[in-house]
């Protein structure tokens, strides 16, 4: 590298172009070693130090022994596996489906201008704030069948057992998910849907297009790729959900909100199996960049360019 | 053209080298207290929490100023963060010198994996320290015959707690058989009141239900079998009759409504023992001084009454059998050095369970783990529970450590997802017994 430096002819006149653009990602070269480095050893080697850790026997305390393909055959012979990885696409695809329409609705009317709107997007984007761990105690204190919201405010209809009945727990979840969640989405959208140019609502009113044909012809195409971006962060992000799930339920009743990154964590830490834990990890990041790649797939090979582009 | 090129390529030198300083200077702080070496005393890990908290720090701040070679460094955890965490530490080769636990199954992998010393050879030349705590505190403290901590705190057994107030106005009297129970909650439920508190969500809180009526019908054998693993030891018909037990009594909605979306962390259960919307409540001891604290004189008024669990008809267990926390232990970390072992090994002796101390869990509501207390405990406003207490942990043939500490950690978390599912009926009692005695020996 240095030698390239030095011995560049001083003369630029003698320089083509295309050398220099070789002698710049040359020297940009550089610039990514920090950022590889940071890769290498926050997740290369993690990465590969869990899936070591699925060949062996450790409790976390003692000594590691090898464990060949024994856990690989018992996790995935074990029923709870199904359950956890069942589990997970449920609440991934209700997830998607209850979130997505909220916020890009509320993405689209946020984006206007009017003032009320701005004082509405401040309450809409408030849960955004606050913490998973906060956000499931609140809830868990609301929805107490006999400390709860329903006793405070006398209405018998809310002193349900929300967190004790499996597929009221499980639907729950899910709301509290889409609750936590769909603000962050619909700041999304709402950048998305401010960045179509203005000139083609313009177009579309002189032609005498509705409110509704504008919403399906212009504003939903032109948010395409903001749909995916929103959808893949919101899938790959529910394979990682635990925080709120673990301090909401813990997994129960029985095992009915018992997900995949959860069941990984209570193997692990609860129960020291830490190799079968390390099989649902791998398991785990095979499926999350399965889905990151399908996504982004979707979004075609134009993906790079301009949303824009002929106008 | 030069100069600025060698001046951008040595500050990205700098910058490609920075993350290796960052990472030396971390890898120099995360060396952890267990590695502090030199002059003496020694680093503990403790649980947060009043009135734990205080009097560990005084006992620790007293022992530190007479003895100043032998300072007593403290930090302070979260119960359930604690357990992640001190795990993690003992795996990494980082424990304090005074490692706080439980005793039972996580104390036998420590043991096990060596992380800890054995301490039975310094009991023996201590003998005065080993005679002065009840001898069943020793049991969860020993691991294939040898002593590998120390206990101390108090003694806290599961009790029937139950609400006077409600008992009086329904004219009926406390349980003391199966049959009694299942009459009271059908004499509960028609009044309009929960029979029984439960924080099902926390599951451990269902396991003491298990850990009695076992014990009632099939008599401390069974859970000593399989403690020790023996083979099919789950199957004991026993353990078949405790689960449809406790499913009868679900049917019969013997607990909550909701009792298992509620948490024992928040001390709903207990709200709902004093605020009368249920009528009893089997619980440990330690809930005592939580509910004289928040139950706004429910128990200073002499509302809250206590029992032993009631007799199964046709059970072979000794009814004066105790279940729960034999005492609270403190071992030390193989890892630490002489020095610090030494520091921690006269703090067990001269630091911990002090008069002071003793006087202070006495005034909490707990019985600590000494002999010869008698006196202490009578001149308290709290004596008709300290006694009943002492006399059931002292009188009791068999004191069966809580299951989720016997165990080790894969089996006991195992326990706590099959009852969860047991509770729910969504696994028959035959089920529980299969599915548990697949974890024998793990």
């Amino acid at each position: 590298m240095s030698n390239a430096v030095s011995t560049a002819p001083r003369t630029a006149t003698a320089r083509t172009g295309a050398e220099h653009t070789e002698k710049r990602k040359a020297a940009l070269a550089w610039l990514t070693v920090p950022a590889l480095f940071f890769f290498v050893v926050f997740a290369v080697v993690p990465l590969a130090g869990v899936l070591i850790l699925s060949f062996t026997s450790w409790d976390g305390i003692g000594a590691i022994g090898a464990a060949g393909l024994g856990n690989w055959f018992s996790v995935l012979a074990d029923p709870g596996l199904y359950n956890a990885l069942g589990l997970t696409f449920l609440i991934m695809i209700v997830s998607w489906l209850v979130q997505t329409p909220i916020s890009l609705l509320l993405g689209v009317f946020t984006a206007g201008s009017q003032r009320y709107r701005a004082a509405l997007a401040v309450l809409y984007f408030l849960p955004l704030l606050l913490s998973s761990a906060a956000v499931a105690i609140a809830f868990k204190a609301l929805l107490d069948p006999n400390f709860g919201l329903a006793t405070g405010l006398g209405l018998p209809f809310l002193a349900q057992d929300w967190l004790g009945v499996p597929h009221l727990a499980l639907g729950l979840v899910i709301f509290v998910i889409a609750w936590q969640f769909v603000p962050f989405h619909t700041l999304i959208y709402q950048g998305g849907v401010r960045q179509i140019p203005k000139s083609l609502y313009e177009a579309a009113q002189i032609d005498g297009a509705g409110t509704m044909k504008q919403f399906f012809h212009i504003t939903l195409p032109q948010l395409k790729y903001t749909i995916i971006t929103s959808s893949t962060l919101m899938v790959v992000g529910s394979l990682t959900y635990f925080d709120l799930i673990f301090v909401l339920t813990g997994g129960g009743p029985g095992n009915s909100t018992r997900i995949l990154a959860l069941d990984m964590y209570l193997r692990g830490f609860r129960a020291n199996l830490m190799g079968p834990a390390s099989v649902i990890a791998v398991i785990l990041v095979i499926i999350g960049l399965a889905l990151a790649l399908f996504l982004q797939r979707l979004g075609g090979k134009d993906k790079q360019g301009s949303q824009l582009e002929g106008l | 053209m030069k100069q600025p090129q060698t001046s951008r390529r040595s500050f990205l030198a700098l910058a490609a080298l920075t993350p290796f300083a960052v990472a030396a200077t971390t890898a120099c702080g995360t060396s952890g207290p267990g590695a502090s070496s030199g002059s003496g005393g020694a680093s503990m890990w403790y649980l947060s929490g009043e009135p734990n908290q205080t009097t560990m720090q005084k006992a620790a701040d007293a022992f530190s100023s007479a003895n100043p070679n032998d300072k007593i460094t403290v930090t302070y955890f979260q119960n359930d963060a604690y357990k992640t965490k001190i795990k993690t530490a003992i795996g990494a080769g980082q424990a304090p010198t005074i490692i706080y636990g439980w005793g039972g199954g996580t104390l036998k992998t420590y043991a096990e994996a060596n992380q800890v010393d054995d301490l039975t050879s310094w009991f023996e030349e201590n003998p005065d320290l080993k005679k002065k705590f009840f001898p069943s505190s020793f049991g969860a403290a020993t691991v294939n015959g040898k002593i590998y901590a120390l206990p101390n705190q108090y003694v806290a057994p599961i009790v029937l707690f139950y609400n006077k107030e409600l008992f009086e106005k329904a004219g009926v009297q406390p349980p003391k058989t199966w049959d009694d129970v299942m009459s009271l909650v059908k004499t509960f439920n028609d009044m309009g009141v929960a029979p029984f508190s439960l924080g099902g969500q926390s599951r451990w809180t269902s396991m003491m239900w298990l850990e009695y009526l076992l014990d009632r019908i099939g008599g401390a054998g069974v859970f000593k079998a399989i403690f020790e693993g023996k083979p099919n030891a789950w199957l004991d018909p026993a353990v078949i009759e405790t689960g449809t037990k406790i499913q009868e009594l679900v049917s019969a909605e013997g607990f909550i409504k909701g009792f298992s979306s509620i948490t024992a962390d928040s001390n709903a259960d207990q709200a709902l023992l004093f605020t009368g919307k249920a009528a009893m409540m089997l619980h440990g001891t330690w809930t005592y001084g939580g509910m004289k604290k928040n139950g706004q004189n429910f128990v200073q008024d002499g509302k809250l009454g206590f029992v032993q669990f009631p007799t199964v008809p046709g059970g072979k267990g000794d009814p004066k059998n105790g279940v729960g926390n034999p005492a609270q232990y403190m071992s030390i970390s193989s890892k630490a050095s002489d020095k610090e072992k030494e520091s921690a090994k006269k703090f067990f002796k001269d630091g911990i369970l002090t008069e002071t101390v003793i006087d202070t869990y006495i005034n909490s509501g707990s019985v600590p783990i000494v002999n010869g207390i008698e006196d202490k405990l009578n001149t308290s406003p709290d004596k008709d529970f300290l006694n009943f207490v002492y006399d059931m942990a002292k009188s009791a043939p068999n004191f069966q450590q809580s299951w989720d500490q016997a165990l080790s950690p894969t089996a006991a978390e195992a326990l706590l997802n099959n009852i969860d599912q047991l509770f729910l009926k969504s696994i028959t009692p035959q089920q529980f017994a299969e599915n548990m005695n697949a974890t024998l020996g793990k």
